[in-house]
């Protein structure tokens, strides 16, 4: 099947205004008869949940935390772009859509990224409103800072937690309209199924995690804002409980799952420092303004203190390689580039799975006050995992798995294939092409959220009567039961292995072979492996406990049942993509100098998965990507 | 190194509960203490017991879920550290530890150290907020608002509402969580126009969701991970004074 993103037409810079006008309305009377499901509540679902509750929607947000603060959005650190020009720098709408459709290496819809950067320069004012304590100078002027892969100063920042305060802005939002009684909140609920009724997605099933009951809730439509799946790698700098389930439900019930090969792996993140880790932490990319990437020239020199290394021998590969970035080149780049001078045998540190990231320079040119003004709680984060002072000593680093480009297939309108299924933020695909530049994601989940959703699910509900079908539908029955059964199932396996052992099975396979560089046989060893250890899982894991009680195994064993069928159809998604983009690098097709080989005349479009059922073959339907308004071209930061 | 922990299990919010000893055995310096707690789990599973439930997500300290008073100590004790950001390399070959759940009577207890802090939620419902609405907001540089009065706001923002403030105090006082809201919209020219109704009505549901209040030990400034200070108590005083006015 051609998907049609269902696109507007005509020239880009109209075609947002043009769409808006286009799109059906509800009467503000009718609005409280639609019921909204809005499952995650981190950027792009705390501020769709209070935006659609403010408009008069009958709204219920789920989320499986304790709060709706609590969403992965909230450790973002570095920034959120816009283009306001502030600076005076040159910057534009149109050159921030340039930057993102260039940095996703021509892997994204135009008319999409046109959108999120026509609607950024909104969210920073709706952020300032709700009283977000952005950075500003001492006249009272919001300040910018730099970030990898743009030559403006366009990223806006909260010292280093940026996430952190626009996610409590979403969030105070959202709770003003939970006491307003437009939205009722679900904590501590896990989606666990999509309710699909003659193809039209009707509401969900939910886990209650403290009582362990299974739930209906009809909707008149189902929004998922409910991340990504990097906990596919098992160890990433996700959050524990980040899952691809939400998604990978959906999918069962026959959304599309669009380019899960894309994923990014942020080149900045504290290296790993044993096998009984549980998760990887990042610092911010906002490190790479000041600091600079270097190994030993020398493989002899690795072992050495690095003050003991004197200039002449020391490789700033980021320099010498990208003159023109330098160590704000865009974050595929710089983590392939750190793990090739650690292949190289160059690399620093336990492992020998590290580079530095040197502040000594910039130290000497604004001294140690301004690096700490600028960057000090990464700083202490750092010396708090490795006790090392990083004013001192350069800090060590390493490639870590850390976002989704790809995610559910969406149209224009942020709807799924299934009709009243739309999906926000990480978890959909849409504007993030083959790699994300950094300070957008925090863009494109406020951007769905406050600005998106609320006039494109309208469209969808003015076609629509509210509340034909409701949780006494037969629908819902069966979802229960299926889940049940499921539930059981897991229960009664009985095995020898614990969760997380499998778990770190599955993600030491995504990590070697389905990882930074990717290659056929790779690929293909890897879809060897992955149902072999899904047998296992469904044949000797030891799932612990009861179902109708708190029971964390429970929730994590079916957080990995879902990633072991789901990793198949992202390892099949690399073998087929046979080229080299953004993050997706197939070792088959690279320069001779190591770049990636984009081949744009057979796969300059959108690979979208419909599930087939477990361990059968997939269906690929494909959305050819169009360029009117940039050229495609080599992607170059020399 | 070893360690001999002491743990409180308790099944749910009717049990009674009580401390069980396990070991902690081959713990790495390098781990940290919820990784330590993850292989004392994974040894209970393989001896057929019920794992310890704790909460926990982003393991980086800014996600405000993970709660344990550690020998006595919310967090552990650490300045500007949450449990999951707490190393092993701080303890001691064969040092004994005592794991709790934060004990306030506005926090049931859900299961073992996992509590109900939907009370927080309750007063950040109270008035946490500025009330606009999505769209037809001015320009963000409108509104003109000097870095020193924008890091004052900083300060007090960083709170991620974890209760550790509650654990730690005498009186179970949520008096630091709600001062830090209140002293951040207090201060910023967005939140002015509403903070005598929102002082009054965030304090008063502090008081209905049975949290105590301050008698200044400034046990809470001391267990904050995020180091929020007791100033914003102060501030939090006077707003309502203000709003008396």
């Amino acid at each position: 099947m051609i998907l049609d993103g269902k696109t507007p037409t005509g020239p880009i810079e109209k075609t947002w205004d043009k769409h808006r006008f286009d799109m059906k309305l509800v009467n503000p009377a009718n609005k409280r008869k639609f019921k909204i499901l809005m499952v995650g509540t981190g950027l792009a679902g705390g501020a769709g949940a209070a935006s659609l509750g403010e408009l008069g929607y009958n709204v219920e947000a789920f989320c499986y935390q304790d709060s709706a603060r609590r969403a992965h959005s909230i450790a973002a650190q570095g920034g959120i772009n816009a283009a306001k020009n502030y600076p005076n720098d040159g910057d534009s709408i149109y050159r921030l859509f340039y930057d993102t459709i260039k940095g996703g290496d021509f892997r994204a819809r135009e008319a999409d990224v046109w959108r999120l950067a026509q609607v950024s320069n909104n969210i920073i004012d709706q952020c300032v409103a709700q009283g977000v304590p952005f950075a500003r100078d001492y006249a009272g002027y919001l300040d910018n800072r730099s970030f990898g892969g743009a030559q403006v100063s366009r990223t806006f920042y909260a010292r280093g937690q940026t996430g952190q305060q626009l996610l409590l802005g979403a969030y105070s939002a959202l709770t003003r309209q939970v006491k307003a009684g437009t939205v009722k909140l679900h904590p501590r609920t896990e989606m666990v199924d999509l309710v699909v009724v003659d193809g039209v997605a009707k509401g969900i099933t939910v886990r209650n995690l403290i009582t362990g009951q299974l739930e209906s809730h009809w909707g008149d439509a189902v929004v998922l804002a409910t991340g990504g799946y990097v906990n596919v790698f098992y160890l990433s700098t996700n959050a524990m409980g980040c899952s691809v389930t939400a998604a990978w439900k959906a999918a069962k019930k026959g959304a599309f799952f669009a380019n899960p090969c894309y994923t990014q792996i942020h080149p900045t993140c504290i290296p790993q420092h044993g096998d009984k880790q549980s998760k990887l932490t990042l610092m911010s990319e906002s490190l790479r303004n000041d600091g600079r990437c270097w190994v030993p020239k020398k493989k002899a020199d690795c072992d050495k203190a690095p003050a003991d290394i004197p200039e002449e021998d020391r490789d700033y590969y980021l320099e010498r390689k990208y003159p023109s970035f330098g160590n704000l080149a865009p974050r595929d780049i710089a983590s392939r580039a750190a793990k090739e001078q650690c292949d190289d045998e160059r690399g620093v540190g336990p492992g020998k799975r590290g580079v530095y990231l040197d502040y000594q320079t910039s130290i000497d040119r604004v001294g140690e006050d301004t690096i700490r003004e600028r960057y000090g709680n990464l700083f202490e984060m750092y010396e708090k995992i490795t006790a090392e002072d990083a004013y001192k000593r350069p800090m060590r680093i390493y490639p870590a798995p850390h976002y989704s480009m790809g995610g559910l297939w969406v149209d224009y309108n942020c709807m799924s294939n299934v009709p009243g299924l739309f999906v926000l933020g990480e978890a959909n695909f849409s504007v993030h092409g083959a790699n994300r530049l950094g300070a957008s994601a925090l863009m494109q989940g406020l951007a769905d959220g406050y600005f998106v959703i609320p006039n494109t699910i309208a469209n969808y509900l003015a076609g629509i009567t509210p509340g034909t079908v409701k949780e006494d539908h037969a629908e819902f029955k069966k979802s229960i039961e299926e889940v049940d059964a499921s539930v059981n199932k897991m229960l009664n396996i009985n095995g020898k292995k614990t969760v997380s052992e499998l778990h770190r099975e599955l993600g030491s396979v995504m990590w070697e072979d389905v990882g930074m560089a990717r290659s056929d046989a790779s690929l293909k060893n890897a879809l060897k492996r992955i149902p072999e250890i899904r047998d296992e899982f469904w044949n000797n894991c030891n799932v612990t406990g009861e179902a109708g009680e708190l029971n964390q195994q429970l929730e994590n064993a079916g957080r990995l049942a879902d990633f072991l069928e789901f990793a198949e159809v992202f390892a099949k998604d690399a073998l087929h993509r046979e080229e080299s983009c953004g993050g997706h690098f197939r070792t088959e097709h690279q320069t001779d100098d190591g770049e990636a080989m984009r081949d744009d005349e057979n796969f300059a479009y959108v690979g979208a998965w419909e599930f087939k059922g477990v361990g059968k073959e997939p269906e690929l339907h494909k959305e050819p990507l169009k360029f009117e308004n940039v050229k495609l071209a080599v992607r170059s930061y020399k | 190194m070893n360690l001999t922990l002491h743990v409180w299990r308790q099944k749910g919010p009717q049990d009674k509960g009580k401390l069980e000893t396990y070991p902690a055995k081959g713990v790495s310096e390098d781990q940290s203490f919820l990784e330590m707690l993850d292989d004392v789990n994974e040894e209970l599973i393989k001896s057929g017991k019920d794992p310890i439930a704790f909460d926990h997500d982003c393991r980086e300290g800014i996600c405000g879920m993970c709660s344990q008073v550690i020998n006595g100590k919310p967090h552990g004790g650490q300045e500007r550290t949450t449990v999951c950001q707490l190393h092993m390399r701080e303890f001691n070959d064969g040092d004994e530890l005592f794991i709790e759940p934060w004990r306030a009577r506005a926090f049931p207890i859900h299961k073992d150290l996992i509590v109900d802090r939907t009370a927080l939620e309750m007063v950040m419902q109270a008035g946490g907020y500025t009330s606009c609405h999505t769209g037809g907001v001015a320009d963000g540089n409108a509104l003109l608002i000097p870095k020193p009065v924008a890091d004052y706001a900083m300060d007090a923002a960083e709170c991620i509402g974890c209760g550790a403030c509650v654990a730690s105090c005498p009186n179970s006082s949520a008096m630091l969580y709600t001062s830090a809201k209140v002293s951040q919209l207090a201060v910023l020219p967005q939140g002015k126009g509403e903070a005598k109704a929102r002082v009054k009505e965030m304090t008063d549901a502090m008081q209905n969701e049975g949290f105590g209040n301050c008698t200044n030990h400034y046990e809470c400034q001391e267990a904050c991970p995020k180091g929020i200070s007791v100033k914003f108590i102060a501030k939090l005083n006077r707003e309502y004074m203000k709003s008396m006015a």
